[in-house]
C-alpha cells in the first residue's frame, strides 16, 4: 500500500516552493532563452541558413529546451532534498511512515514537473521567435518526460551526496552544463571534425538532444532507436543508484 | 498489560566507533509519562532517534504497540510523534501549512478541525498564517510540537522540550503533557531540568554512558534514595555537641542555633525518637523543627557521581 497522502504532501510542499519563487524559477529561464535566441538565432542564424535542411533558428529549439530541462531537473531535485538535510527538517521524513520509494516519488515527481513546466514555457517562448512544427508529438513528450525524470533522479542523488552548497552547485556547473553545450544543443555533431565527433558519442546528452530533435524534425545526429535506448539506460542507471543509496542509508541515517 | 514501547538488548555503535548505547532494555507502559534523565552525551537522543527511525540500531529489537520498528515500520511510526531537540523548521512555510504537511506525511487525510484544535491548544492559532521565520524561538518550539501532534500519535517523544524556553511556555507545555496523558497518550521526555521530571513524570530512567542504570517509579525513587533532614532550631545556641550525642549524624549550623540530623527513610528506624529523647536528657531545648527531603536533582547528581 502506497502512502499516497505522504507523496502528495511532499509533492505539494515542493511545488509550493516553486510558485513561491516563481520569479526566479520561471522568469529567469524565459529571459535566458530569449537571450539565446537573440545571440544564436538572430546573430549567428543570419549567417548560417540551415543545418540539415532545418532553419538554424528552429534547429536550436530542441537543444535549448533540453538545456533547461537538464539543468533545471538537476538543480531542483538536488536542492529539494539537500535543503531539508541542511536545515535538519529531514528528521520528519525519516520518522514518518514513508518508504524511500515514496520519498523519491514526491521529490523527483515535483522536480520533474517543474522542469517540464519550464521546458514548455521555453517552447512557447521559442514559438514567438520561430515557427515550430513537431513531427512526432508522442516521442517529443516521451523524451521530455523521461529526460526530466532521469535528471531529477540524478539531481536527487547529488542532493544526497552534497555536504555543502558548494558541492550542490559543482556538478550542475562543471558537468551538466558543459555536457549540454557540447552535446549538440546548438549544432549538429556532424559539423565537427571526425575526432571530436567520435568523442561526442561518449557524451550522453548527445543522445537526448538528438532524440528530442528527431521528434521535432524527423532528423537527428544518431538513430532514434539509439536515443530511446540511451534514455532508458540512463533512467535505469539513476534508479539503480537511488535504490542503492536508500538501501544503505547513505548520508541519511547514521 | 503489554508495554506500548518495548526495547530489548538495544545497542548502537556509530561509524565513528562511538558506543552510544549498550544493551538497553526498557519497557514503557501505555499512558505513562516517562522521563529519561542523563548528562549530555549519555545517549538520550540516540535512544529516541532509534525508536523514531532516524538512527539505525546496531543490535536489539524495538516494538511500538507490538509493531517491530524495522519490519513493520509503517504501523510503528504511525503511532509515534517526535519533537526534536533542535529547532529545525522550514523558515518560509506558514504555520498552518507546515502542520498540515506533517499530517499528510503520516498518511492521514486532511482534517482542518484537528489542526485547528492542535494550534489552539498551543496558542498558535493566531499565528497560523505567519511564516515560521517570523516567529520567536518559543513559538517555533510550539510549531514543532504541533507538527508532532498533527497525526494524533499515541506515543509522543519530547527531546529536551523545555530547553531554552521561557517559564510561561514551560508551564503551558506541562499542561499540554498532562492533557495528553488524560487522552491516553504515552509521553516520553528527555530533560536536563530535573524539576521537570519531578513535576511531571510517573517513572524516571537514568542513562549514563549508554547504559540505563536505573528505572524507577518517581515517588518510589524519591522515597528509596531520598535522604531526609530534620532541622532543630535551638532555644540556646550550643558550642559543641554533648558527647553522648556524638554517635548521631548531627551537624551544628547557623552558629550553633540549629542542629541538622540526616537520616535515611529506607531504614526501619530513623532514630528520631531516640535522638529527641537524648536531646531532652542533655537539656537542649528547641523552639521549632522542620524536615526537608532531597529533590530528584540531588538524587540524580548522587547517582551519576557515584557511578562515574
Amino acid at each position: 500500500m502506497l502512502n499516497v497522502p505522504a507523496i502528495l504532501a511532499i509533492y505539494r510542499f515542493e511545488m509550493a516552493r516553486f510558485w513561491r519563487t516563481a520569479l526566479q524559477s520561471i522568469v529567469a529561464p524565459v529571459i535566458s532563452t530569449s537571450l539565446y535566441f537573440v545571440v544564436f538565432g538572430a546573430a549567428i542564424g543570419a549567417r548560417m541558413q540551415t543545418v540539415d535542411g532545418i532553419p538554424y533558428g528552429a534547429f536550436i529549439v530542441p537543444g535549448l529546451v533540453m538545456l533547461s530541462l537538464l539543468t533545471q531537473s538537476v538543480s531542483n531535485a538536488a536542492f529539494g532534498i539537500y535543503f531539508p538535510r541542511f536545515a535538519g527538517t529531514i528528521y520528519e521524513l525519516l520518522s514518518a511512515p514513508i518508504s524511500p520509494f515514496e520519498v523519491v516519488l514526491g521529490y523527483v515527481g515535483a522536480a520533474a514537473t517543474k522542469s517540464i513546466v519550464i521546458g514548455l514555457i521555453i517552447l512557447a517562448t521559442a514559438s514567438l521567435f520561430v515557427p515550430l512544427h513537431v513531427e512526432h508529438p508522442f516521442w517529443m513528450v516521451f523524451f521530455l518526460l523521461l529526460t526530466a525524470i532521469t535528471f531529477s533522479l540524478f539531481g536527487f542523488v547529488i542532493g544526497l551526496w552534497a555536504d555543502g552548497f558548494e558541492k550542490l552547485q559543482l556538478v550542475p556547473l562543471l558537468i551538466v552544463t558543459p555536457l549540454t553545450f557540447l552535446g549538440g544543443s546548438f549544432y549538429s555533431i556532424d559539423m565537427l571534425p571526425p575526432f571530436w565527433r567520435a568523442v561526442s558519442l561518449f557524451n550522453p546528452v548527445v543522445y537526448l538532444v538528438s532524440g528530442f530533435r528527431w521528434a521535432f524534425f524527423g532528423r537527428g545526429d544518431v538513430a532514434v532507436g539509439v536515443s530511446i535506448a540511451a534514455t532508458l539506460a540512463f533512467l535505469a542507471l539513476c534508479l539503480g543508484l537511488v535504490t542503492y543509496i536508500f538501501r544503505t542509508g547513505y548520508r541519511l541515517k547514521s | 498489560m503489554s508495554p506500548i514501547v518495548s526495547i530489548a538488548n538495544l545497542s548502537k555503535v556509530y561509524a565513528s566507533g562511538l558506543h552510544a548505547l549498550r544493551d538497553v532494555n526498557l519497557d514503557i507502559s501505555k499512558g505513562e509519562i516517562f522521563a529519561l534523565l542523563g548528562p549530555n552525551g549519555a545517549g538520550k537522543s540516540t535512544l529516541i532517534n532509534i525508536v523514531c527511525g532516524i538512527v539505525t540500531p546496531s543490535a536489539g529489537q524495538i516494538r511500538v504497540g507490538g509493531h517491530d520498528i524495522l519490519g513493520d515500520y509503517r504501523a510503528a511510526r504511525r503511532m509515534i510523534g517526535l519533537v526534536p531537540q533542535e529547532l529545525t523548521t522550514d523558515a518560509f512555510e506558514k504555520v498552518w501549512d507546515t502542520v498540515s504537511f506533517s499530517r499528510g506525511l503520516f498518511g492521514l487525510p486532511k482534517n482542518p478541525a484537528h489542526i485547528e484544535r492542535v494550534l489552539k491548544d498551543l496558542a498558535l492559532y493566531e499565528k497560523r498564517e505567519s511564516r515560521i521565520m517570523q516567529l520567536s524561538g518559543g513559538m517555533k518550539r510550539r510549531v514543532l510540537i504541533a507538527k508532532a501532534l498533527a497525526h494524533e500519535p499515541q506515543v509522543l517523544f519530547l527531546d529536551e522540550p523545555t530547553a531554552g524556553v521561557d517559564v510561561e511556555l514551560r508551564q503551558d507545555m506541562w499542561r499540554l503533557v498532562r492533557r495528553l496523558r488524560e487522552q491516553g497518550v504515552t509521553v516520553i521526555l528527555t530533560t536536563h531540568y530535573i524539576e521537570e521530571a519531578e513535576e511531571m513524570a510517573d517513572r524516571v530512567g537514568v542513562i549514563r554512558k549508554g547504559e540505563i542504570i536505573l528505572v524507577e517509579d518517581k515517588v518510589e525513587l524519591m522515597r528509596k534514595l531520598g535522604k531526609k533532614q530534620l532541622t532543630l532550631h535551638l532555644r540556646e545556641p550550643v558550642a559543641a555537641l554533648p558527647e553522648n550525642l556524638a554517635r548521631h549524624d548531627l551537624q551544628i549550623g547557623e552558629g550553633g542555633r540549629t542542629l541538622v540530623y540526616t537520616y535515611d527513610t529506607r531504614r526501619e528506624r530513623t532514630g528520631i525518637t531516640g535522638l529527641l529523647g537524648e536531646l531532652a536528657d542533655a537539656g537542649i531545648a528547641f523552639t521549632d523543627l522542620d524536615t526537608s527531603q532531597s529533590s530528584l536533582e540531588d538524587i540524580f547528581v548522587d547517582l551519576v557521581r557515584e557511578r562515574a
